[in-house]
């Protein structure tokens, strides 16, 4: 069949398969219904659930200001589906197109997204990681869990990892006046997300919000009662902390075990694919109807020299969707690429934390706006002479500028005066990112790739 | 005989109808600078966003070296501060904070949403009092009493000097028109310039009385500074309680009036909206796109020479930023010129963007639904007696002085 009629016949009679119900995969099925795909829609979690949204999972669920089990995701439009939910994928023949099911189904397709996302990664001694009382948060389930514990009031929580997730965990603690610890190896909270200039304010919101912070040191062991509840953690400077309540926070594993075998190239980092979704396989051949979108995918990003970024961020989740979508029922020369600028945001101890572009990769920080005292700033990261992030505690409405500035490769150091422009702010300082080599909750960008020689570039989005 | 500059024409009374083949022809030069002295005008939507999130671009007049006209801002003679519409940030940031924490979340997330019974109580009442006429002024009869006696509640003004104050605010309202403003001599700027002032020293008695005794209001708030960011000063909350006032239900009436107007001339929405209210939220948000009330933002200066497209603009020059044009930029918007409640992407420049977006957008949002749902429901088979009907003179601030509508009657 010539490649017009292909796709022609694909929106309207093909066959398209979704693996990974929530927000990527919601996101894609509607898009391609509202692109005119009229063929059949299958939609595969392994959640018995709607998609439904996670950021409130750490924030208005933990405060008790939504329920757990109402964070629905809204939806656009009906995408006349069949869901298969609470049945995993377990295999894919890339060969005979098809997916295998838990349940021992298999569903052929003509098209297939990959939308498995991640997992959080669980306390990694086995015996201890079974305690009652110790949790992980990224399911509703896990919310679910975690809620009704917090309700019963415990003695003290324990968070362990001072990411985003930690953080905003023990800030809905403190918010209820339940007294917590947040044990976390770098020396600073947030410091693989923001770096060291950042995460210096970061710590001093949780001491002012009285968090008990133990920076620079390990957790080497969490302790049962003889029933099996967790009572104490072990800390590698030999302290102990008695607790009821463990939160491990230690950053996401990539849901990409059912690949293996496939011939896809899926691994522990993700699925790499290429900027229109396109999953490439093993041999790093881009496949045609195998597509990607979300958390669990690894996708190369012109403006941050081609390197492939691994993002755990709501909004790429939903811009890559849909694109991908888009990209599955058009013809070649009508794809169009991924290239949103990554864009995170975070609320924790009543500031509104946002960031653009990859901190991660910047040497240098700036504050242009604002002040770290006040923690009311934004900070602007260089790598290599340009732009390559921003940073804002509550000072969200600036940070399409400093994006503007991203995309065009503008230079750094920030010479121009700016409002609210501090002494501080005039001179570029260390970002002071930890060695990358060392472990931390880990960021929620991940530089995942290649880099060829580094390079400036203008780069123009374009705009619909 | 030269034609008169593109700037003139638009701000000239006889494009008031109909300014946007006017704005059309502006975007062709994204940054137009007409003559020396004059503003450097911005009328395309990415230039526009770009320059509402620019730190680089300031709304304090302070920052200004060049003169021109500034329709939005208070005039100074009134001895009080200026508000924060006119400050940058961190003045700007810490002013509305202390605002917005009566008025929005986090602090006070229903604020606005408990006022809707009120709202639909106080639409009826005014369709009520419409009797059984045949013709009425959409305008003086419904949908600028409807806003002034919203914000008096808001702000807690009692409602025995709803009418005092609504003598006030008429004039000072007048006197914000530019081509009165060009002669201070004028007896309609003394006029306002009289109002302005017996308001504030109105509001200043209030406000005292309030800070004695607190109530469920929004000057009581203001004055009892129990925010995270402390208190203003008095002066403070006078400025900023006149800016609520003025900005607050000068523009709703506007969007209100503009509304029904482009109802009228699309009946096929307004028999949807008759049929189904849920509409209305897409309808006003298609509005603030179609006919903004308020359409340029004159006051803005750049600390620093910025390039745009091309064109360096100096340090200290004057910006405007026309939204109205930017609101109907092809490269944004298909088909930018057809009112199409269903476009689905309206992310208009109605309200501004950045932090000076508009501080009342969720009441003005809220007023609006609430208020054109009722007149799509209660009156029978309305008609528009002239088209276009008659503007009002400000270029800024656009809507019809007047709006005639012929109807069979108010429905219960
Ligand atoms: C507590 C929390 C707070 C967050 N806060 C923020 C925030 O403030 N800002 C922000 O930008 N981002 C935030 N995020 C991240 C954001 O939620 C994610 O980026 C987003 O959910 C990614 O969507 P996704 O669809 O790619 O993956 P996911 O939402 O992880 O969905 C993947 C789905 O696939 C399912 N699945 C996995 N394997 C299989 C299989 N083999 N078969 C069938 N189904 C499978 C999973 O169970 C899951 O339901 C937060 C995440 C969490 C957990």
């Amino acid at each position: 069949m010539p490649a017009e009629q292909f796709h022609e016949w694909l929106r309207r009679e093909g066959r398209i398969v979704v693996v990974g119900a929530s927000l990527a995969g919601l996101r894609a099925a509607e898009t391609l219904r509202a692109e005119g795909f009229r063929g059949s829609l299958t939609m595969i979690g392994d959640e018995p659930y709607q998609p439904y949204d996670r950021p409130p999972l750490s924030k208005a669920v933990l405060l008790g200001k939504a329920a757990p089990d109402r964070t629905d995701l809204p939806r656009r439009r009906d995408i006349d589906a069949v869901w298969r939910l609470g049945t995993a994928a377990t295999g894919l023949d890339l060969a005979a197109q098809r997916v295998r099911l838990a349940d021992g189904d298999e569903v052929p397709y003509d098209r297939l997204l990959i939308a498995t996302g991640v997992r959080a990664r669980p306390w990694p001694k086995e015996e201890e990681a079974q305690l009652d009382g110790v949790f992980v948060l990224r399911t509703r389930d896990d919310a679910v869990r975690l809620h009704r514990r917090l309700k019963a009031g415990p003695r003290r929580v324990f968070v362990i990892g001072a990411g985003f997730t930690g953080s905003e965990i023990a800030s809905a603690c403190r918010d209820q006046d339940i007294p917590v610890t947040v044990a976390e190896r770098a020396d600073a909270p947030l410091v693989g997300a923001l770096g060291g200039v950042v995460g210096a304010v970061a710590a001093e919101l949780h001491h002012d919000h009285g968090v008990d912070l133990r920076t620079g040191v390990m957790v080497t062991g969490l302790e049962g009662s003889p029933v099996g509840r967790v009572r104490a953690a072990h800390l590698s400077d030999g302290s102990v902390v008695e607790t009821d309540l463990v939160v491990v926070c230690l950053g996401a594993t990539r849901n990409t075990e059912w690949l293996t075998g496939s011939g896809l190239g899926a691994g522990p980092r993700g699925i790499a694919c290429d900027a229109g979704c396109r999953a490439f396989d093993f041999r790093g051949i881009v496949t045609d109807d195998v597509y990607v979108a979300g958390d669990v995918a690894r996708s190369p990003h012109p403006l941050f020299s081609y390197q492939f970024l691994s993002l755990e961020h709501w909004g790429n989740a939903v811009a890559q969707a849909e694109v991908a979508a888009h990209n599955m029922i058009s013809a070649s020369s009508d794809r169009i690429p991924h290239m949103w600028v990554p864009a995170f945001w975070s609320s924790q101890f009543g500031v509104n934390i946002k960031s653009v572009g990859v901190p991660s990769m910047g040497e240098q920080i700036m504050i242009t706006q604002g002040s770290l005292t006040e923690r009311r700033f934004v900070g602007v990261y260089g790598y290599q002479g340009r732009v390559i992030a921003a940073v804002s505690f509550d000072n969200t409405r600036w940070l399409e500028f400093y994006e503007r500035q991203i995309e065009t490769g503008a230079p750094f150091p920030v010479e121009y005066p700016t409002m609210d422009r501090r002494p501080e702010g005039r001179k570029a300082m260390p970002a002071d990112f930890p060695d990358p080599s060392l472990p931390t909750h880990g960021p929620t960008v991940t530089l995942s790739g290649y880099s060829p020689a580094d390079r400036r570039l203008v780069f123009t989005p374009s705009r619909h | 005989m030269t034609q008169p500059s593109l700037l003139r024409r638009i701000t000239d009374y006889s494009s008031r109808a109909d300014p946007y083949p006017l704005y059309a022809e502006l975007r062709r030069t994204p940054v137009l600078h007409e003559e020396e002295g004059g503003p450097y005008v911005v009328s395309s939507y990415y230039d526009i966003l770009g320059l509402l999130h620019d730190p680089r671009i300031s709304s304090d007049a302070g920052n200004l070296t060049a003169p021109g006209a500034d329709e939005l801002s208070e005039p100074e003679a009134t001895g009080l501060p200026p508000s924060f519409i006119r400050l940058d940030p961190p003045e700007h940031d810490r002013l509305r904070r202390i605002a917005n924490s009566s008025f929005g979340p986090p602090h006070r997330p229903h604020r606005i949403d408990d006022m809707r019974e009120e709202l639909g109580r106080i639409v009826a009442e005014l369709l009520d009092e419409l009797g059984d006429e045949r013709e009425i002024d959409l305008v003086d009869q419904f949908a600028y009493p409807f806003p002034v006696t919203v914000i008096c509640r808001l702000l807690g003004v009692p409602r025995e000097d709803e009418p005092r104050f609504r003598a006030w605010v008429d004039p000072i309202v007048t006197g914000l028109d530019p081509d009165s403003r060009n002669d201070p001599g004028a007896p309609v700027q003394r006029a306002a310039q009289e109002a302005r002032v017996q308001l504030g020293m109105y509001l200043a008695g209030l406000a005292e009385q309030r800070a004695k005794e607190p109530r469920d209001d929004m000057l009581s708030d203001l004055m009892s500074g129990h925010g995270p960011d402390g208190a203003m000063s008095t002066m403070e909350v006078l400025s900023t309680a006149v800016l609520l006032l003025i900005a607050g239900h000068e523009t709703t009436v506007n969007l209100i009036t503009n509304g029904m107007l482009t109802l009228l001339r699309y009946p096929e929405h307004l028999r949807r909206l008759r049929e189904d209210p849920g509409l209305s939220a897409a309808i006003v948000e298609e509005l603030l796109r179609y006919e903004p009330p308020v359409q340029l933002v004159p006051s803005r200066t750049c600390i620093t020479d910025i390039e745009l497209r091309g064109v360096t603009i100096p340090k200290g020059s004057r910006i405007w930023l026309v939204l109205g044009a930017g609101n109907r930029d092809p490269e944004r918007f298909t088909d930018p010129d057809r009112f199409d409640p269903d476009r689905g992407d309206i992310q208009h420049l109605g309200f501004g963007s950045g932090v000076h977006v508009c501080f009342g957008a969720p009441l003005a949002r809220l007023e609006t639904q609430i208020a054109l749902t009722a007149l799509a429901r209660r009156l029978d088979n309305p008609r528009l007696v002239e088209d276009p009907p008659p503007y009002r003179q400000n270029a800024v601030l656009r809507g019809p002085r007047h709006l005639n509508i012929a109807i069979d009657g108010v429905l219960p």
